[in-house]
This record gives structure tokens, C-alpha cells and sequence, in this order.
């Protein structure tokens, strides 16, 4: 058991090494056959791993393996070693399952890519690292995974590497990412300071022997490592300009693995989290804020993949605050159906973009229904799923987390529902546009457009089905559901729950809810299909937009902001030190002081005119001597 | 074996002048490949437990005191590991320029002096090899440097030798301290120097600090760093920045610390704030140069602030972190700077202005940068970031403030590596890289393994940390002791 443990991680590692070594040779089928075919052994074994688990009983269900001591000093000690429980075995099947689909559809959507080759190997890296991120037993293996992932989507985003926007969004995801980063790095040195280990399990267990306000300090500073890396208020900005990478890339790392890391990590913790209500406070707010916020962009967005970047800015914010309310479980529930509606969008996204010859507009779309009808369906699926329509998974996810909430206050379930309306919204809106009315693309683009191939047209119907079926695994006991998921995540969360109260809604009222949901969704989407498909709109082009929508547009001109109070100020600071501080100020002081001895040292300068070669050599004769010398005397 | 690893070099240096140039690499390839050997039998050989007492002590100068005293502890022999790896590639790293075999010589008298510094045992020997190692670098980046070579070698060998002087006095100030005949040996100046009070305890810190700090160098003791950095030849420049700043680092953790125990103290706070600015204020610097040598020499200010704060937090995980971060630091900018050696030779010029597209022609030489520039910003699973992270901590343990200071360094760093990374090998190529040939088997030769090494350190790097593990915590023994006296 132990070495297929360390086997799922290392086969995608090795398909990485054996495509970087050989990329400019290797055959295009060969390298994308060994990267798909690593993903898959690795989702195998997962699979495995997991009935494995689920044959254990229940307050065993966990497996342990150390390979080797890493970092080993000091009194500080890190090893690479392995946890896998409920929760990260899930993450397993997710990142291995979707991520094969992903490896998948890339051999269609990347074969006239000539960098078809570095594609797959990165793809492989990225695996290896996202499964390190939640196989570690301990932070600083968490954190190797946390930073390798953040290289693979930088390697990702720019990976068109001659467009400098391209390379501009990259250095920023990298770079926006690195704050985050910091904010995690303090707190697990801090977690190493109090607790003189690193390891979660000595870690949770003694949690209640620390300070409460070093616990609190702790969870936000990771919390802050989260807001990078799962993009959320203040440090969400790079996940839209991230959409410069390839599609797939953009589903597997942007959607459905990488930026759910974030959810992982406090999931993790959730016994800090859980003795800090300020700490649960923060998540809270920021995930209502970034839900709303990032809906309200998306519904003004005319980038396919921009609104779908917006969209899952606003998901996880919803995630975070089902983390915040302290629903854990239902939080990674709606993590993995977002992981299938997403991913679902965003590679079907790639179909239409694909078909269209690299069109992203979806005002130079519509009427694509009947030319791509696959992709059609499995877009519906994917909308229908996201917008919570009963039974598809986003449904019963999403209600959980709406549930959760109300119970916790009327004003963060007003806010997580207006976020969900939105959703519905600009979901359709997206959907009605591109699918339905008179086609807008030139004919040019029309008379090419072409249904995609079937290793693209597989993963899609793969992803539908899940998307439609997903939400059965975890269905409310109000519906005379088991609840599957939430019993089998519960020893990780367990330790929660004797420190934190989770209100429960009345059978009744959780029913009452849905249906409200329900009802105010399908209004949305008659408003939507009203206008833009009876009424055949078309969003208006830039220079038409009045003050609000400009602003919306322009995404509330945050980046501007950021360029103004940060960028813009280190610039000139740097600028400051190194025409001032540096030349004027230290140097002439230095300089002035040496003066007088420089002037000097002009005559000495002059005796080191002679040939270099006598020089060295009377050095070393004259060093010899000395040596000698001495040594007799 | 130590004796020879010494002296080695300086034989060679000799032998090399009945050589024609192209010969004379070889030979001083073979030479220092040699060296490399020796080292790494006195590595297998090493008891770990070993303190830093002389292996060799003959007396030489007896009349003043002064013995011929050379031995290694785990901290010495980190360094002279780094030394006689890095050299051989330096040497090799020198094919392309066309240098004469006195360029050797000097390149192998350089290795001899700075094993010295690292190994010496006797204070006066010690200041003996701090000089003789100022002398070959003078001349190699004198005559081999770039524009405005004399005005700026010369500022850099009066600053550090002024700096020098400052250890001087202080050291003849210590030995006169020792009771009965003098001596210079290492024990009896530490004695001499736990027993002064506070007060003239902080004078002598004053003056080793000075010196060491202009090597190494820290904020404000810098200013000739950036200029020499970038007008002496590439060797030249990695042997500056690769070894030789080491000796200021060495220097603290040998020759300050130990000695002056409640100077340290007093005075401690003070050089981990200086380190700090200077990590700030170098990374800020280097996000505006445009001369890519000078950018990475300003980093490298940076870098070594972080490394010289861990140091005077007096900690084990700050000492453990110095040392294994001076390794990193060592290759990942001789690789740095070979990279630029590279570029500049290719298109004759390092303006990143000017550069770009390198990808699109040399994908094996940017996926090699890639690899090294990763390594620089602490990117886990390469050298750089056990290091950063090791010495971070101990700057967080120390005053948790200026460990989030210090942490700034790992945003800073991605903005000026990425940064330069990009305007050099992204984008569209130009006219002036277009041409831009990728690299050639001997240039791989020399860079695979420097790649190797960055990823190998950052994976397993357990061996090199039990080397100086030991030697750190005898060390900082010293220190705890004398602070348990003085109580």
C-alpha cells in the first residue's frame, strides 16, 4: 500500500522527466501518450487508495508513508511523507480524474501546437506538484506543492511565450501569488515556533494547548496564503489575466485543481480555523465579498473566457464562505461538483473557441447550437449545473452552502443568494450568446466551424454526465438523502465539531429554501432568455457604455488602483534608491572620504605597469620563501 | 591531505606559466579538478564531530606568536567544498576568452589564498590569506575588466583594504591581550577576546565587523559591490560574488562571534537590521537596473543581507541556514553569471532593453536560466529555498517583525527575477538575438551539472546540513556559555 501511495504522486514526476528530456525529439503521440498515461495509473491507484479507505473503519481511515528526511535540522524537521485520508483522497480522485479528461481533450485541442511536447510535460509537472499540495503530511510539503503549482500555472500562462501580455499575466499570477505566499510561510513558521513541529498531526492535536490569539494569528496568516492562491479579495486580479494560458490549462489548473488549494488548506486546518471565530469571521466576509464582487464583473464580461474566470472567482468565494460558517464538508462537496461544472465550462469554452478559430468574443458568436451540437449539450449541463437546477450537482452543493449560511445569519444568506442570482445570470447570458440567435461570427469563421474532435468530445461527455449525476453523492437528508460525502469526510472534521456548534435548519425550512431558490433561478433565466434570445440583444460595444457599466466593464478599474498604490510607488522608490540614495548619497560619501586616498594611490598605481606574469610569479616565490623561510627559522 | 589542498593550487600556478594559453586551461582544469578530489576525500574522511582545532601547528613566526595553524570543522569545510567545486567550473567556464595563462595563475593563487581564509587557524595567518586574496582579483579584474576598469578596481581594493586595517588593529589590539609571550592562535585570541569588557569588547566588534562587512558587503558598506561586479571579466565576477564575499560571512561566524561574545550582543540587533535594509534595498535596486550584470549584483546584496542576519541571530537554524544558503548562493550566481557570460558573448551586450526572444532560438540555454533562476527565487525543491527558509525563521525567532521584513524578499526577488527573465529570453526575437545560437556542448558540460547540483541541494540537502551541524552547535556553545558567565 505504502509504495502505491508514493506511486501516484511519482508517476506523473516521471512523466514529466521523460518528456522534458527527450521534448525536442520525441514524438507528439508519444509524449502526450506517456503524460495521459502516467494521470491515468496515478488515477487507478487512486481509485484504489480510496476503496481501500472505505473498507477501513471509519476512525482509521488514514495511511501514513515517509520517504525520506528532507530538511533535518537544527531542531526543525521536515520530512517527505504522505497523508492520505478522507479529504485528500478525494482531492486525489479529483486532480487524477479531471486532470486525465484535461490531458485528455489537450491531444485534440494542442495538436498543431508546436510546443505540443513542453505542454504535456508541464501538465505532468503540474500534477505531480498538485498532489504533493494535498498528499504532505506536514505544512512545508504542503507549501513544496503550493509554490511547484504556482511554477507550473506561471509556466502555463505564459506558455505562448512570444506574446509579452502573455508573459506580463504569468509574471503577474507568479508575483500576486508570492504575497499570498508570504502571508502562509510566516504562519507555518509561526505554527514551527509554537508548536516545534511541523507536522499536522502533532499540530492539531496540541492546538488547544496554544494562545487562542496565536491560533487566530495563525489561521489568518494562512488564510492570507489562501486568498492568493485561490483568488479571492484583495489578490483575485491574476486569475482573469491568467486566461492567457491554453483552455485546458485554464480548466484543469485555473478551475478545478489549483485554485481549489485554498479550500484545501483551511479544510486542513479546520481545527485552527474552528478555535478562531475572528479567523472564520475573515474567511467569511472575504469569500460573501469576492462571491458578490466577482459575479457583478462577470455579468459584464464579453470574453468567454473572462466570465467563466469571474465566475470562478465568485464559486470559490462561496466555498470560502461555507468554510467561514464552519460547514466544512459542504464546502469541499461544492468544491468537487465545481470542479466537474468547471472544468465541463471551460473545456466546452475551448470546443466553441476552437471551432471558431480562436474567437473569444461572445459577441462575434451565436448560433452555434446546431454546428456544434455536442458541444451544446454538455455546455447546457454544465450551465444547468452551476445555476443550481434540480438534480444537476450544482444544486444540491450550492444549497448546502446557502443552507449553512442562513442559518448562520439572514445577511450572509441575502449575499450568497444575489451571488448565486447573478451566477444564473450571467451563466445564461453567456450561454444564450454564444448558442442561440443569428450567427456573428464572419463567414469566413462559419463556413470553417467544425464540431471538435472526439479525444476533445469524450472528456466533455464525461464531465456532462458528472456534472449532472455529481450531487448524488452528497444528497440532504431533507430530500431523504444520506449525505453521503459529509459521513465519509467526517473523521477529518470530526475534531471541529466538539469545538464549534453548527446550527441546523428544520427539515422544512431547508425544503422552503430550495424551493425559493429554485423559483427565483428559473425567473433569472426567463429574464435572460427574454433578452437575449426573444430579444436577440447584444451586449454594446466599449465606447457605448454609460458611467456604471463602464466601471463594470472595466472591472471596477482594480487593477488600475493596484498599478496606482502599489506598482506605480515601488517603481519610483526603487528609482529614488538608486539615483539618490545609492549614487548621491551613500557613494559620494564614500567617495569623498576616499577622495583623499585615491589621489594618493595614483602613485602607487603607477609602479603596476610591468608585465602581470613576473608579478605572480615574484608573489608566489615570495610567498614560498616566507613559508619556508619561517618555518626553518 | 589539508596541507595539499592548500598548497596545490600554488604549485599549479606555477607550472602554468611554461604553458601556451590553451594549454594552460587545461592544465589549470586538470589542476583544480585535482583539488576537487582532494576535498572530497577530506569530506569522506571527515568525523563530524570534530572541533576547529588545528590539524597542522607549526610554529613559524615564533617571535611574534605566530604558528603555522590550518584545521577544518564541519563550517570550514562547507566552504572549502564550495571553493574547490566552484573553481573548476569557473576555470572551465573561462574557454571562450581567449585569457593568457597568468589569467590561471592568478584564478589558482586565488583558490589557494581563500582555502586559507577558511582553514586558517592562527590570526595572523588568517589576515595573512585575507590579503594575499585581495591581490590576484585586483589584477584580474584590472586588466581584464571592462570600461572604466582602473578608476573602479582601484576604489574596490582601497575600500576593502581600508576595511582590512580595521581588522588588523583590532586583531594586534587582541593579541596583546593574550597573557605571557603574545600569540595569534585561534584559542588564545578568543580567550583574550571573551575576557574584555563590554565596552572594549564592542570597540573590536567595530573593527572586524568593517572589514567583514565591506566584503561581504552590507548595507552601507556596499557601494563598490555593483561597479566591480560589473566591470570585471565573468570569472572574475564569480569569483567575487561566488566565493569570495564568503570570507566576510566565514569571517563573522569564526572570527567575530567567538571572539567577542558581548559585543555581538550589544551590538548584535544592529547588523541584523543593516542586513535587513540591505535586503530590501537591494532588491528594490535591482528591480530598476537595466544592465543585466548589475541587476543580479545588486540581488546579490540582497541575498547575502538575509544570509548575514540569520548569522547574527546567533541561532542554529539562522547558522544552519548561512551556511547551506552560502553554497546555494555560490552556484546559483556562478551560474547567473555565466548565463549573462554567455548572452553578452553571443550579441555583445547584457542591456535588457536590447535583449529579448532568446527562448525562441536557445530553448535548452533558457530552459537551463529557468532552472537557475528558480533556484535564486527560493523556489522549494531547488537549493535556494532551504536556505530562505531556514534563515527567514531564525530572522522571525529573532524579532518576528524583521523576519516579515526579511520575507519580502521572496516577493521582491520574483519581481526582479521574473522580470529581467522575461525582457531577456521572452517575447519576439530582434535583430540582435535572432542569430542567438543555443548552447554548445561545453557549455553544457559546465551548466548541466550546476543545474543538477540546484535541484539535487533542494531535494536532498541532509547531507551537506550534518556536515556543519555539529560545528554550528559547539560554536554557538561558545557563546551560551560566556552569556551564562557573564550572568
Amino acid at each position: 500500500m505504502n509504495f502505491l501511495i508514493t506511486l501516484i504522486p511519482v508517476l506523473p514526476l516521471l512523466g514529466f522527466i521523460i518528456i522534458a528530456l527527450n521534448y525536442k525529439k520525441m514524438i507528439h503521440g508519444v509524449a502526450s501518450f506517456i503524460a495521459c498515461g502516467m494521470v491515468f495509473i496515478s488515477f487507478i491507484l487512486a481509485v484504489v487508495v480510496f476503496l481501500q479507505l472505505l473498507f477501513l473503519p471509519e476512525d482509521q481511515r488514514a495511511f501514513s508513508v515517509t520517504v525520506f528526511d528532507w530538511i533535518h535540522t537544527a531542531g526543525f524537521s521536515a520530512d517527505i511523507s504522505f497523508l492520505v485520508d478522507p479529504l485528500s483522497s478525494l482531492f486525489l480522485l479529483i486532480i487524477t480524474g479531471v486532470g486525465f479528461l484535461i490531458h485528455l481533450y489537450s491531444i485534440g485541442y494542442m495538436h498543431d501546437d508546436a510546443g505540443y511536447n513542453k505542454f504535456f510535460s508541464y501538465l505532468n509537472l503540474f500534477v505531480f506538484f498538485m498532489l504533493l499540495l494535498v498528499m504532505g503530511s506536514n505544512y512545508l510539503l504542503m507549501f513544496v506543492g503550493w509554490e511547484g503549482v504556482g511554477l507550473c500555472s506561471y509556466l502555463l500562462i505564459g506558455f505562448w511565450f512570444k506574446n509579452t501580455d502573455y508573459n506580463k499575466a504569468a509574471n503577474k499570477a507568479f508575483i500576486m501569488n508570492r504575497i499570498g505566499d508570504l502571508g502562509l510561510l510566516i504562519g507555518i513558521i509561526l505554527i514551527f515556533v509554537n508548536f516545534k513541529s511541523i507536522n499536522y498531526h502533532e499540530v492539531f492535536v496540541n492546538a488547544a494547548e496554544v494562545d487562542p490569539s496565536t491560533i487566530s494569528l495563525i489561521a489568518i496568516l494562512l488564510f492570507i496564503g489562501a486568498m492568493g492562491k485561490s483568488a479571492q479579495i484583495p489578490l483575485y486580479t491574476w486569475l482573469p489575466d491568467a486566461m492567457a494560458g491554453p483552455t485546458p490549462v485554464s480548466a484543469l489548473i485555473h478551475a478545478a485543481t489549483m485554485v481549489t488549494a485554498g479550500i484545501y488548506m483551511v479544510a486542513r486546518n479546520n481545527v485552527l480555523y474552528s478555535m478562531s471565530p475572528a479567523a472564520l469571521q475573515l474567511v467569511l466576509i472575504v469569500g460573501l465579498a469576492t462571491a458578490l464582487f466577482a459575479a457583478t464583473i462577470a455579468v459584464a464580461q464579453n470574453d468567454i473566457k473572462k466570465v467563466l474566470a469571474y465566475s470562478t472567482v465568485s464559486q470559490l468565494g462561496l466555498i470560502f464562505v461555507s468554510l467561514g460558517v464552519g460547514a466544512y464538508s459542504s464546502g469541499i462537496f461544492h468544491m468537487a461538483t465545481h470542479a466537474f461544472f468547471k472544468a465541463l465550462l471551460f473545456l466546452g469554452a475551448g470546443s466553441v473557441i476552437h471551432a471558431l478559430g480562436g474567437e473569444q468574443d461572445i459577441r462575434k458568436m451565436g448560433g452555434l447550437k446546431k454546428h456544434l451540437p455536442v458541444t451544446y449539450l454538455t455546455f447546457l449541463a454544465g450551465v444547468l449545473a452551476i445555476s443550481g437546477i434540480p438534480p444537476f450537482a450544482g444544486f444540491f452543493s450550492k444549497d448546502e452552502i446557502l443552507a449553512h449560511a442562513f442559518a448562520q445569519s439572514p445577511v450572509a444568506y441575502g449575499v450568497a443568494l444575489l451571488a448565486s442570482l447573478l451566477t444564473s445570470f450571467y451563466m445564461f447570458r453567456l450561454f444564450f450568446l454564444t448558442f442561440f440567435g443569428t450567427p456573428r461570427a464572419s463567414h469566413e469563421v462559419m463556413h470553417h466551424i467544425h464540431e471538435s474532435p472526439k479525444s476533445m468530445s469524450v472528456p466533455l461527455m464525461v464531465l456532462a454526465v458528472l456534472s449532472v449525476v455529481g450531487g448524488f453523492m452528497n444528497v440532504p437528508e431533507a430530500l431523504g438523502g444520506s449525505a453521503w460525502l459529509n459521513e465519509f469526510l467526517s473523521p477529518v472534521f470530526a475534531p471541529s465539531q466538539g469545538i464549534l456548534e453548527l446550527h441546523h435548519l428544520e427539515h422544512s425550512t431547508e425544503l422552503g429554501l430550495m424551493g425559493l431558490v429554485v423559483v427565483l433561478t428559473l425567473a433569472i433565466i426567463g429574464i435572460a432568455y427574454f433578452r437575449y434570445v426573444k430579444g436577440n440583444q447584444v451586449p454594446a460595444a466599449e465606447g457605448t457604455l454609460t458611467g456604471v457599466q463602464n466601471a463594470v466593464y472595466n472591472k471596477y478599474y482594480i487593477d488600475e488602483i493596484y498599478d496606482a498604490i502599489v506598482v506605480k510607488p515601488l517603481f519610483w522608490l526603487s528609482k529614488q534608491f538608486d539615483n539618490i540614495v545609492e549614487r548621491l548619497g551613500i557613494d559620494g560619501i564614500v567617495n569623498a572620504l576616499g577622495g583623499g586616498v585615491v589621489k594618493g594611490s595614483q602613485v602607487f598605481r603607477l609602479l603596476q605597469t610591468g608585465s602581470i606574469g613576473f608579478y605572480i610569479f615574484a608573489m608566489a616565490i615570495s610567498i614560498i620563501l616566507m613559508l619556508t623561510f619561517f618555518v626553518i627559522w | 591531505m589539508l596541507l595539499f589542498i592548500l598548497l596545490w593550487p600554488l604549485l599549479a600556478s606555477l607550472v602554468l606559466f611554461a604553458f601556451k594559453p590553451k594549454q594552460a586551461w587545461v592544465i589549470a582544469f586538470i589542476a583544480t579538478a585535482v583539488e576537487l578530489v582532494a576535498s572530497l576525500v577530506l569530506v569522506i574522511g571527515f568525523d563530524k564531530n570534530a572541533s576547529a582545532t588545528a590539524a597542522i601547528d607549526l610554529p613559524w613566526i615564533t617571535s611574534l606568536g605566530v604558528n603555522f595553524a590550518l584545521g577544518v570543522d564541519g563550517i570550514s569545510l562547507l566552504l572549502v567544498l564550495l571553493t574547490t567545486v566552484l573553481v573548476p567550473f569557473i576555470v572551465l567556464s573561462a574557454a571562450k576568452h581567449s585569457y593568457t595563462p597568468s589569467f590561471y595563475g592568478l584564478v589558482l593563487m586565488m583558490q589557494m589564498a581563500l582555502i586559507g581564509v577558511f582553514t586558517a587557524m592562527d590570526g595572523f595567518l588568517f589576515y595573512l590569506f585575507w590579503e594575499i586574496a585581495l591581490i590576484p582579483i585586483y589584477f584580474i579584474c584590472l586588466i581584464w575588466g571592462g570600461e572604466d576598469r582602473g578608476r573602479i578596481t582601484l576604489k574596490f581594493f582601497i575600500y576593502t583594504l581600508a576595511g582590512s586595517l580595521f581588522m588588523l588593529v583590532a586583531l594586534i589590539y587582541l593579541y596583546f591581550q593574550t597573557p605571557g609571550a603574545h600569540s595569534f592562535a585561534i584559542q588564545a585570541l578568543y580567550e583574550a577576546g571573551r575576557a574584555l569588557p563590554p565596552g572594549e569588547q564592542s570597540l573590536v566588534f567595530w573593527g572586524l565587523f568593517i572589514a567583514f562587512a565591506i566584503k561581504m558587503p552590507v548595507f552601507p558598506f556596499h557601494t563598490w559591490q555593483p561597479d566591480t561586479y560589473s566591470v570585471a571579466p565573468s570569472q572574475g565576477t564569480m569569483l567575487l560574488s561566488g566565493i569570495m564575499l564568503k570570507m566576510g560571512l566565514y569571517g563573522v561566524i569564526r572570527w567575530l562571534i567567538p571572539v567577542v561574545p558581548a559585543g555581538v550582543q550589544e551590538w548584535g540587533l544592529t547588523a541584523v537590521i543593516l542586513s535587513v535594509i540591505g535586503i530590501l534595498y537591494g532588491s528594490c535596486i535591482a528591480i530598476v537596473q537595466k544592465d543585466f550584470k548589475r541587476l543580479i549584483a545588486y540581488s546579490s546584496i540582497a541575498h547575502v543581507g538575509l544570509i548575514s542576519a540569520g548569522i547574527f541571530t546567533l541561532s542554529s537554524i539562522g547558522m544552519q541556514g548561512a551556511l547551506i544558503q552560502m553554497l546555494s548562493h555560490g552556484i546559483l550566481v556562478f551560474g547567473l553569471f555565466y548565463g549573462i557570460d554567455i548572452i553578452e558573448t553571443r550579441v555583445k551586450t547584457r542591456n535588457l532593453a536590447g535583449l529579448g526572444g532568446i527562448r525562441n532560438v536557445a530553448p535548452t540555454f533558457s530552459a537551463v536560466f529557468t532552472i537557475i533562476m528558480l533556484g535564486t527565487v527560493a523556489l522549494p525543491f531547488t537549493s535556494g529555498f532551504v536556505g530562505e527558509f531556514l534563515l527567514i525563521n531564525s530572522v522571525f525567532q529573532y524579532r518576528a517583525i524583521l523576519g516579515v521584513v526579511a520575507g519580502l524578499t521572496i516577493i521582491l526577488g520574483a519581481v526582479y527575477m521574473l522580470r529581467s527573465f522575461q525582457q531577456a529570453m521572452l517575447g519576439e526575437t530582434n535583430t540582435t538575438t535572432a542569430g542567438f545560437a543555443d548552447l554548445t556542448g561545453h557549455e553544457k558540460l559546465v551548466l548541466f551539472p550546476i543545474v543538477i547540483l540546484v535541484v539535487a541541494i533542494g531535494i536532498y540537502p541532509d547531507p551537506l546540513l550534518s556536515i556543519s551541524e555539529s560545528a554550528v552547535s559547539n560554536l554557538l556553545l561558545i557563546v551560551q556559555d560566556f552569556s551564562a558567565s557573564a550572568k
